[in-house]
């Protein structure tokens, strides 16, 4: 179970503004979260706080393969994102990287920033103050992924083992 | 029931006959990365505990992104993979000044009709143009398949774009494909594989084509496949597995009429905010950009050079030329394109990206406006936050660099 407060965003939020393409080149990648959805909110990274949920609309993540679009929203301490529907890309993107993610229809009307919600990943719930969004939970083999804490601890667990 | 050519080509590759919807774990026959994306795919393998890559004779790196490098950073990074090309004996490695990724590995013919193609990066859907399959997916994702040979994937539902008719002068795929975009939407055809298809796409050449599909991803499309044919095999040097979409598959149809289709631009902050260009002349332009994996190749520079031949790029206004690989680099050298180009006042650059995506090579200041043949105007995409672009066709772009403000480039119909 995930429980955390929430920061609400609209449509379309592209991974051009999650972070920028300038500060991709970095050998420091610690600069990844200090920028984190800097192109929507400037001020976004010094107010997140660990365990923050994120809840957007539909298409969040769209634009460009980068995973440091994923990477920037997991060290900035965000618990999981809860979106009406996600980019293909920045979706595998999540699972791999032990993100937490799900799919809520509805679930923009449903809160308010700064509410407290709870994410059943399990069950495919997202309890609000104004009720549930129910979706189709993740199927099996990509919550073992996202268990493993993402694909490479995955690879490690379950691929290498085989091929030994 | 019939199949979609996709489910026909997935199920060829797997083994059994697989159906829209279904969760399969496939084989890869090519995989690709950049220099952007390639530290990470390192990352990634070096994390898992991989020590040889599985197959580095159908794998590519091609340096795009940051080429020649903009900062110490960049350049320490590209270091580190071209280490990693060398030590895994990665044969098709090719270092700066080759060109972009997703024009190199077709014009090399790394890539034949009916395979199964994934690159660290978005526009990677643009080789499903030449009736394989391809999609994009993050570093990690490509670290797994460089390592197992093989991924995941849900088998995509098909949306078809039927394009009726065929274009008009001083329209192209361009215009065609931002149409498309509008009626479909950002996000109407997510977890699909779009597929082009109808006269207007069989009459295009090969590299109108790639236009096409390289933006399905803009849709959210995880490919955008066309039919293969002769034309296909030409600009590949070779031949593959031909699939095609059943009569009585019936995937779900979106009709599009390219016959009256007229030059288009898509608006600033949304690519499906697309208006035709007439009701937007002529609004500000600050910088023109005439390159990219969308509009890099000769022909786009072709149908831009004839608009500025004896003309010039106005004062006001800067123009920008990248060519998407060596090999157009040297043809439209050869064929004094590039000093059409340079007589008109624009500048001609090192073939690679550009300043598609805002970090180098012509980035925007503040509340500056660009008008650029790329996929992408996104809040900030080109460089400021508070600038904004526009995307158009070469000829658009060429007839607006010459007007300093957006125009309509049927104005220059001879």
């Amino acid at each position: 179970m995930i429980r955390g407060r929430v920061w609400k965003f609209g449509n379309d939020i592209d991974t051009d503004v999650i972070i920028p393409a300038k500060y991709l080149r970095s050998v420091d990648q610690s600069v990844w979260p200090k920028h984190v959805l800097e192109g929507i909110d400037p001020e976004f990274s010094s107010k997140v706080k660990p365990g923050d949920i994120i809840v957007a609309g539909k298409n969040f993540g769209c634009g460009s393969s980068r995973e440091q679009a994923a990477l920037a929203i997991k060290w900035a301490g965000v618990a999981a994102v809860v979106a009406e529907s996600f980019a293909r890309i920045f979706f595998r993107n999540a699972i791999n990287n032990g993100l937490p993610l799900i799919e809520a229809k509805g679930i923009s009307g449903m809160v308010d920033e700064g509410d407290l919600i709870e994410i059943d990943l399990d069950r495919g719930i997202v309890k609000t103050p104004r009720g549930e969004v129910k979706s189709a939970p993740l199927p099996p083999f990509l919550q073992d992924i996202l268990g493993s804490g993402g694909l490479v601890e995955y690879y490690k667990i379950h691929v290498k083992q085989l091929q030994k | 029931m019939g199949k979609t050519a996709v489910e026909k080509l997935i199920s060829d590759k797997i083994g059994r006959l697989v159906s829209e919807g279904e969760f399969v774990e496939c084989p890869v026959d090519f995989a690709y990365c950049h220099d952007g994306t390639g530290v990470l795919v390192i990352e990634a393998l070096k994390r898992m505990g991989v020590e040889r890559i599985r197959d580095p004779e159908n794998f590519s790196i091609v340096f795009d992104h940051s080429v020649p490098p903009y900062s110490d950073q960049a350049a320490t990074l590209q270091s580190r993979v071209r280490r990693f090309a060398r030590e895994q004996g990665v044969k098709k490695f090719h270092d700066m000044g080759e060109g972009i990724c997703h024009q190199v590995v077709p014009e090399r013919g790394y890539v034949a009709p009916g395979m199964v193609v994934f690159g660290a990066d978005s526009h990677t859907c643009t080789l499903g143009c030449f009736g394989l399959f391809a999609t994009g997916v993050g570093a990690t994702d490509l670290a797994y398949i460089l390592a197992t040979g093989k991924t995941w994937m849900k088998v995509p539902e098909m949306l078809r774009v039927e394009c009726r008719g065929l274009l008009r002068e001083m329209v192209s795929s361009k215009d065609l494909i931002l149409e498309i975009t509008r009626v479909i939407g950002t996000d109407g055809a997510t977890y699909k594989a779009l597929e082009f298809s109808g006269e207007a796409v069989r009459a295009m050449s090969q590299s109108s084509r790639m236009t096409m599909s390289n933006m399905a991803v803009e849709m959210g499309a995880k490919t955008g496949f066309i039919e293969a044919d002769e034309k296909t095999a030409e600009f590949l040097g070779r031949d593959g597995k031909r699939f095609r979409t059943d009569q009585d598959a019936k995937p779900e149809t979106v009709e599009v009429d390219a016959s009256s289709l007229e030059p288009c631009v898509a608006c600033p902050g949304s690519v499906a905010n697309v208006k035709p260009v007439r009701e937007v002349e002529g609004a500000h332009i600050d910088q023109a950009f005439l390159g990219s994996c969308t509009n890099g190749r000769y022909e786009d520079l072709y149908e831009a050079a004839k608009i500025l031949r004896g003309r010039k790029v106005r004062e006001d206004t800067r123009m920008i030329v990248v060519p998407a690989s060596k090999a157009v680099h040297m043809r439209a050298q050869r064929d004094g394109l590039l000093d059409i180009f340079l007589e008109a006042g624009a500048m001609v650059g090192v073939t690679g990206c550009g300043p598609c995506l805002g970090v180098h090579m012509g980035v925007i200041g503040e509340n500056e406006v660009a008008i650029s043949t790329s996929n992408r105007n996104f809040v900030g995409r080109m460089g400021a936050r508070s600038s904004s672009v526009y995307l158009a066709s070469p000829q658009t772009v060429a007839a607006s660099a010459v007007e300093g403000k957006i125009t309509d480039p049927r104005r220059f119909l001879r």
